[in-house]
């Protein structure tokens, strides 16, 4: 068993310290908004915040975050209010299949945390997710668009 | 407003003529009156397209799917803008094959691929919407005693002038519902569009931001298990033997399984232990007669191929052979392309509950009525017995048009009647078990006069039919008209785009054991990089402009001329480029509709490309919705320069070597270029589709742009294999 605190609420997990986050979040927790897309940490779907910063949730193990703050796409709306990047998204029409978009608005969460205005530079340094789709024009905009916001 | 089919909403109910008892989940026959179908909340479905509800909140339904494309958004700005309603108010829903196959298919066809979604379906959905529009007219009339001609419909509302009386389509829908159709509506003229033709905002995009949207890996049964599988990596082995006792008794697992003769699955309570579980399961494989097959043993057989005296002729003028024999100049080059594997975001999965009375699949599919057609063969249950449940897509690109995931899900869950079994392939899985872009060489002759005009032209394209493993009924002759992407006679849907004086396009079909299949753009990814580099080398190696000697050939080619005129003026063609900076362009016709793209990019060290603009150019006919197209002109542009620089399924003793996106790249943010759509419809009876043809003229501006900077012809692909990379 183990104690993970989810989205600010703590539960209870039945498995193995070495289960992926991941795999934790989707199928113990149930929340599947997290997607599983490469299960090594290379194209960024199941990104998730621990203690604030972005992981990549299939290759950090349960035992590592017991006791910290994971944060979910569906923990990023605040008392029903979408988080900026999620008004963002909606307001550029960026998803398009969608899938990788959880991940990628985890990162971005992240990146507009630590830098309110990124530039070019600090979007291409930082955000390394894939998107097959290729909704990465739209992304860009809608990140300089929260912050000229 | 209410998005997207959500899982486990059986909404409508079918009716009578449902074909057995599987389907008919309920009746709803008002006394005395025409019988009225209805959603599950009573709301009366005025015809198979639309459904309103007495608040005006009106359900479009649709069966292409959605993979990312737009196009279930498109197709109900089409039906909403003939049917005059409120756009705010709209909603989408996914029928079911099972009801489809009740109702005699008024849907129409389900298959999402080939650009197909909204050009071959747009007709009959504005009818669709024209039809109800009228319906709900005549009610109103009726209700009033007026003419319907002296009625009128707007934004959900229908007004009589005369007598200064309103109604609202949710007030008269149930009347509506029980009229009988009206024949032959006319049509608006695109001129006319409020909805339609409009930037409008997709109707899928917040619940794909909020976590909240269900793809086929998110659906949830009661009492489900998962699976987790292995299929013999050597394609064309079978399974000789396992060992379950070595597994059975670890965390989770329930069962160990074989899958057809090739594959083993392990399910447990979730997919974690089956997955952990399968890869400690030992297993045989009896890898048939493929396992001693490599790209090189490959790569021989297509370059025997490149000057076999059997070809197939896909498009032909003059004689190419005697203007070559003849020529006073020649230029010869051979190109090669690639294995890619689709990669979609969302790794291949389905859930499947069968029991001897009933097989019912969740899954992202291309082709609903392709995955219900699997079911029925995988259960061996009848039409009715049988049902298929879409989601949303994770990606396509055409893989999902495939069903052998859903014939695996099938053939697991019956081996645990009633209980759900959700299978999930791993991304390696999924990486080893494509359907592949196929590989193809091409031998290409130029023939110039003394002049220096180009007299003739042979292309000779050597590799594999999609069609001869797929859909082996549609060859012609034994031809694969498909193979001709883009390079087939004028009047066809991928028709070249130059006039030669004596051309040869022809086909020695060579197909290796892997499995191809239609890969985004299918072949004219191929075709375009083929033709569109040699247009260059053509006009270089007589010292001409690569856009001037295009133009030359494209005198008959109206709509070609057209964009490649567009796409050259915006980048600054015959203008000097900022320094540094190099250009190159490329133009095609596929899939109904004109593109062309012109790029700069510059080189540094002679191997770093750093692509900084690329203007891309559509003429599709009509434009539904230029928002998504400018959307689906970028995407295509990252998905085709992904497989430019990045991808190749390389063979290794009968499989493929990579195995995830360690092995297997894709572009990222920091590569991405300023694209600039221009959307250029010029209208025509033959509307053009969207979602592919932009995707085979990047890659060829690309590397005309190149070798303008370096000098450098690159022939074979991808370029990571000329330690080429993207900056």
């Amino acid at each position: 068993m183990a104690a993970l605190k989810i989205n600010g609420k703590t539960q209870e997990v039945d498995v193995d310290p070495n289960t992926p986050l991941l795999w934790a979040i989707r199928e113990n927790v149930g929340l599947t908004g997290t997607k599983y897309g490469c299960g090594i940490a290379q194209c960024g779907a199941c990104t998730v915040h621990v203690d604030g910063v972005a992981m990549r949730s299939c290759s950090v193990p349960v035992s590592a975050v017991v006791g910290k703050e994971i944060t979910t796409i569906e923990g990023l709306a605040q008392n029903g209010v979408l988080h900026k990047v999620q008004k963002a998204w909606i307001d550029n029409d960026v998803p398009q299949c969608g899938y990788c978009q959880s991940g990628m608005i985890m990162a971005v969460a992240e990146l507009i945390k630590n830098k309110p205005k990124p530039t070019d530079a600090d979007i291409d340094a930082t955000i390394t997710n894939i998107c097959r789709c290729g909704t990465f024009q739209q992304v860009r905009a809608a990140i300089h668009s929260i912050a000229s916001a | 407003m209410n998005y997207i089919p959500k899982m486990n909403r059986r909404t409508f109910f079918v009716t009578a003529a449902a074909a057995g008892g599987g389907l008919a989940l309920g009746l709803d026959i008002p006394l005395g009156g025409p019988q009225v179908i209805r959603a599950a909340d009573g709301s009366p479905e005025v015809n198979a397209w639309v459904v309103i509800r007495p608040d005006n909140a009106t359900v479009i339904r649709v069966v292409r799917s959605e993979m990312g494309q737009g196009t279930i958004t498109g197709l109900a700005q089409l039906v909403a803008e003939e049917l005059e309603c409120d756009w705010s108010k709209v909603s989408i829903e996914y029928p079911t094959p099972g009801e489809s196959v009740a109702r005699k298919r008024v849907w129409g066809d389900f298959s999402t691929g080939g650009s197909r979604g909204i050009r071959t379906s747009h007709e009959y959905v504005r009818k669709g919407g024209a039809a109800a529009r009228e319906m709900l007219k005549q009610a109103a009339a009726n209700e009033w005693k007026v003419p319907v001609s002296e009625v009128t419909a707007e934004n959900s509302v229908i007004t009589h002038k005369a007598s200064g009386r309103t109604t609202t389509y949710g007030k008269v829908a149930e009347a509506a519902a029980k009229l009988d159709p009206p024949k032959d509506v006319p049509l608006k003229n695109p001129k006319d569009w409020k909805i339609a033709g409009k930037p409008v905002k997709r109707l899928d995009t917040v619940d794909k931001t909020t976590g909240a949207m269900v793809y086929g890996m998110d659906v949830k049964l009661p009492g489900m298990l998962n699976a987790a599988i292995k299929d013999c990596p050597v394609f064309g082995g079978k399974v000789k033997s396992f060992d379950a006792a070595k597994v059975k008794n670890m965390p989770g697992v329930k069962n160990v399984v074989p899958v057809g003769a090739s594959a083993v699955a392990v399910v447990a309570d979730t997919w974690w232990h089956a997955k952990t579980a399968l890869e400690a399961l030992p297993i045989e494989w009896d890898e048939g007669p493929n396992n001693k097959v490599s790209s090189a043993s490959i790569a021989e057989i297509l370059k025997a191929g490149l000057d076999a005296s059997e070809a197939y002729v896909g498009n032909s003028n003059g004689d190419a052979k005697d203007a070559i024999a003849k020529a006073a100049k020649k230029v010869e080059a051979v190109y090669a392309y690639p294995y890619q594997n689709h990669a979609c975001m969302e790794p291949m999965n389905a859930t499947a509950v069968y029991t001897a009375d009933k097989c019912e699949v969740w899954t992202g599919t291309q082709n609903g009525e392709a995955a219900f057609a699997a079911t029925l063969e995988a259960s061996g249950l009848p039409a009715g017995k049988c049902e298929v449940h879409k989601t949303i897509l994770g990606g396509g690109f055409g893989r999902r048009g495939r069903s052998d995931y859903v014939t695996q899900a099938v053939q697991i869950a019956k081996q645990m009647p009633g209980t759900p079994v959700k299978l999930i392939w791993s991304r390696e899985e999924d990486m080893l078990h494509g359907s592949y872009h196929p590989v193809m060489q091409c031998k290409m002759i130029g023939a110039f006069d003394a002049n220096n005009n180009l007299t003739g032209l042979h292309m000779r394209l050597s590799g594999q039919s999609i069609l001869a493993h797929i859909f082996p009924q549609n060859l012609q002759n034994g031809k694969d008209p498909l193979t001709f992407q883009g390079l087939m006679p004028a009047g066809q849907e991928h028709a070249f785009g130059y006039g030669i004086p004596n051309l040869l396009i022809d086909h020695a079909m060579r197909n290796p054991h892997v499995p191809p299949g239609f890969w985004r753009g299918v072949n004219i990814n191929q075709n375009a990089i083929f033709i569109e580099s040699f247009m260059d080398e053509l006009a270089l190696s007589v010292n001409q402009d690569p856009l001037e000697f295009r133009r030359k050939l494209m005198a008959n080619y109206p709509r070609n001329l057209g964009v490649l005129n567009a796409v050259a003026e915006r980048i600054g063609w015959g203008k000097p480029a900022p320094q540094g900076v190099f250009r190159g362009l490329a133009q095609m016709m596929a899939f109904n509709s004109y593109v062309a793209a012109a790029a700069e990019i510059s080189v540094t060290g002679g191997n770093k490309i750093k692509i900084h603009r690329i203007v891309g150019a559509t003429d599709c006919g009509y434009a539904v919705n230029p928002a998504q197209i400018d959307r689906q002109v970028a995407g295509s542009f990252v998905y085709g320069l992904s497989g430019l620089f990045y991808q190749e399924c390389t063979v290794k003793d009968g499989h493929i070597e990579q195995t995830n996106f360690d092995s297997y790249n894709s572009m990222r943010i920091a590569e991405m270029p300023k694209v600039e759509s221009i959307i250029m419809p010029t209208g025509g009876e033959v509307w053009g589709g969207v979602g592919e043809p932009t995707i085979c003229v990047a890659a060829p501006a690309v590397l005309n742009a190149y070798f303008a900077a370096t000098g450098k012809r690159i022939r074979t692909f991808p370029l990571k294999n000329h330690n080429i990379a993207m900056a």
